[in-house]
């Protein structure tokens, strides 16, 4: 049987905390490995096709390991009016990953997202959770070159 | 002299670099008091500024960390002030967001002192009944889209027996485009808190939630603090209890907005819905009586205890009470969170508000994807329920996307269902396949693929997913292409008959060009092409060219364009 995850010790084995105990063991893990789904399963007492079912109706929850560096493109209405679509695209020109896709290096992971709040900022980016608005390409492409520096120095 | 200097450091003022602002004034003020606030709701001046002083408060805009701009301020320099724009000012009504971007919002003795948590001593002195008849008198309507009458509502769970009775404040802001709610929590948390324990008297609630989308860590932050602060000063005794109040985080998706999915999803399951009767006020989260309302309505009810629910009624029209916020975003001048009575007119708010010229904007989307799009030339409907439902729309939470001339409409309703598509839970069937065919079809059209008939086939479909869903998810999900085919039939016709996008947005129907005549072989645009679409002598070979326009951003001649023809060989 496996080990209970550390970062459940907290909560409360009510099923009403199934997605917090999912959304803490992404924060420490950043996504839900098959194992974890064993170990939350277990601590619930529920069956793994339940935690399953759970995490795969929100998007929230990745069952990949991301990179490093989590880029979201919003597209929202706003900035999807505003050319969101072009940002994506020059993103998977300059990093060479498509929407789902983790770069070879592991520094980069690209999603869509449905909206960032920042609507009067479109079109607008966010790395892991800091938000870059206003974006043309030579902005972008500006921030996208500071993470790689980043990552290559840490 | 000055007293205080407040930086605006919401979402939406970080992203502008309010952060940096911030660390810099801290680091190099040491003899001013530095707070950071929430929003104010003038986002397109960020990062923006108060600076209070013992006279009068100063704004300044596009404030830039450096310390030219430290002593701009020291100096109280005229330059770079914010300036109020009359046209926004003279049709504003700040009631809701009176404190918002004014107070810090970590502070609940600044709350207090501007009047806060006045309304809920109020409250508590009245017997439960009394309050609950209040806001039926105000005839305040659900903020979160449908405009429920919540009075109404409130007296549904008021007359329920039953040792525990929930209350779930629907933070769950999933509408694209819309940001109202995420300001209010950020700025104003303790108002929001204000309005759920003045429903938790009225109504005998012994449970609260707030149910808040993940994707806004710094509400949730603030809310939390503001929780402590509560229990500290005791204010969650109502009577002879203390309701638990505990924050939710959703986990990204769309549908659990809908009453029914949400307290599925904070019992821990699929956030899928489910027939109603029974109502939530009847049998909700794990059976018992359960209240949901939106952030806005909470955050309304504090100025309906304190002015009274007769004061209320006075803003407004006859079905429509009270002020609504719309948050402004799309091709505008000034983006961001306004406050407007309702009645006004949708042109006053496009046009003075957001300050756009007549004529640059195309229509504006209301309601998010359940909502639809009002041309311009309906722009003297007036903002309240009823009118907007009139012209297929509908008032939604709030969020209003303005569509310039130069945008699809054919795409823009491709995009909305495609985010419907996606969002859709897969209960039921006209949902969950209805909105895939249809998206397939708006991806056709646009793809300079659409056949006659793919019209009148939008619209079939379109009426039958309306009858054949759950939950307002499926129901307005044919919104804003009914809508757009309601308006402008045109645009459709003309990417099906003639494979032409006059706004030259759809990809596949128009093909990038340079004009030599006015270029200068700098070769930019050869270097950034990702493709290698161009060729040494500057031409562009359209089956490798991918419309990405990075060309066309570079070029310092702007000499690049899109223009009509594309793929399909027109």
């Amino acid at each position: 049987m496996p080990e209970p995850k550390s970062c459940l010790f907290n909560l409360d084995k009510d099923r009403s905390n199934l997605i917090k105990a999912l959304q803490l063991t992404q924060e420490s893990e950043g996504y839900i490995s098959d194992q974890a789904v064993h170990q939350i399963s277990d601590y619930f007492t529920i069956p793994p096709v339940d935690v399953e079912g759970v995490l795969s109706f929100y998007t929230q929850f990745k069952r990949t390991k991301p990179g490093k560096y989590i880029i979201a493109v919003c597209d929202g209405t706003a900035c999807h009016i505003k050319g969101s679509s072009l940002v994506a695209n020059w993103i998977t020109d300059f990093l060479d990953i498509k929407s789902g896709e983790t770069s070879n290096d592991g520094l980069f992971s690209l999603e869509t997202v449905a909206c960032l709040g920042c609507c009067s900022l479109a079109p607008v980016i966010s790395i892991n959770g800091k938000v870059f608005g206003n974006l043309d390409r030579k902005k972008l492409l500006k921030v996208l070159k500071k993470y790689q520096q980043m990552g290559k120095h840490d | 002299m000055i007293k205080r200097i407040k930086i605006g450091t919401g979402s939406c003022g970080l992203a502008a670099g309010a952060g940096e602002v911030y660390d810099f004034f801290k680091e190099n003020i040491k003899d001013i008091e530095i707070i950071g606030v929430g929003c104010i709701g003038h986002c397109y001046a960020e990062p923006l500024i108060e600076v209070e002083t013992d006279r009068e408060s100063v704004f300044y805009e596009k404030v830039e960390p450096t310390q030219v701009f430290i002593d701009k301020i020291r100096n109280l320099d005229e330059e770079s002030r914010l300036g109020f724009r009359p046209e926004r000012r003279e049709r504003e009504m700040l009631k809701v967001t009176r404190l918002a971007g004014r107070i810090d919002p970590t502070s609940i003795d600044e709350y207090i002192e501007n009047g806060g948590y006045s309304a809920l001593k109020k409250a508590l002195k009245m017997p439960p009944i009394d309050v609950v008849n209040e806001v039926k008198l105000s005839g305040l309507r659900g903020r979160g889209g449908a405009g429920f009458p919540t009075g109404l509502k409130w007296s549904f769970l008021h007359t329920k027996k039953s040792p525990e009775k929930v209350l779930i404040c629907n933070a769950d802001e999933g509408d694209p485009g819309a940001f109202m709610d995420r300001s209010l929590m950020e700025s104003v948390p303790h108002q929001i808190l204000e309005g759920m324990l003045i429903a938790a008297h009225a109504t005998g609630a012994t449970r609260i939630f707030i149910y808040c989308r993940a994707e806004y860590p710094l509400a949730i932050k603030h809310l939390k603090t503001a929780i402590d602060q509560i229990v500290k000063h005791g204010l969650n005794q109502i009577g002879d209890r203390k309701p638990t109040i505990q924050i939710k985080e959703g986990a990204g998706a769309f549908v659990c907005g809908e009453e029914t999915a949400m307290i599925h999803s904070l019992e821990g399951s699929r956030g899928t819905p489910r027939f109603r009767p029974p109502y939530p006020t009847d049998s909700g989260f794990k059976g018992l009586p359960t209240m949901i309302n939106n952030v806005e309505t909470f955050a309304n009810i504090p100025i309906i205890i304190n002015e009274s629910g007769a004061e209320f009624v006075k803003i407004g029209t006859e079905k429509s009470k009270g002020t609504k916020l719309f948050a402004l975003a799309g091709d505008l001048k000034y983006p961001g969170l306004v406050e407007v009575p309702m009645g006004i007119t949708l042109g006053e708010v496009v046009y003075e508000i957001g300050g756009v010229e007549k004529d640059s904007v195309k229509a504006v989307q209301i309601g998010g994807p359940s909502g639809g799009c009002i041309p311009a030339e309906h722009f003297d409907v007036r903002i309240d329920y009823d009118s907007l439902e009139s012209l297929g729309a509908i008032m939604g939470s709030g969020g209003l996307i303005f569509i310039g001339q130069n945008r699809c409409m054919v795409e823009t309703a491709r995009y909305f269902l495609d985010f419907t598509a996606r969002e859709s839970c897969g209960k039921c069937t006209f949902c969950r396949i209805g909105t895939k065919r249809m998206l397939e079809t708006l991806e056709r059209i646009t793809h300079g693929k659409g056949m006659p008939e793919d019209i009148e086939f939008l619209e079939d479909l379109g009426s039958k997913i309306i009858k054949g869903s759950l939950c307002g998810l499926g129901q307005s999900a044919p919104n804003p292409v009914l809508t757009t085919l309601r308006y402008y039939r045109h645009e459709y016709e003309r990417h099906v008959a003639d494979k032409r996008c006059d706004a030259l947005v759809c990809n596949d129907l128009v093909r990038v060009f340079i004009d030599k005549s006015n270029c200068i072989e700098c070769g930019l645009c050869i270097k950034n092409c990702p493709v290698n679409a161009i060729s040494d002598n500057y031409v562009i070979d359209d089956t490798i060219c991918t419309r990405c326009n990075s060309c066309i951003e570079v070029c310092p001649k702007h000499t690049i364009a899109r223009i009509a023809g594309g793929n399909t060989g027109v």
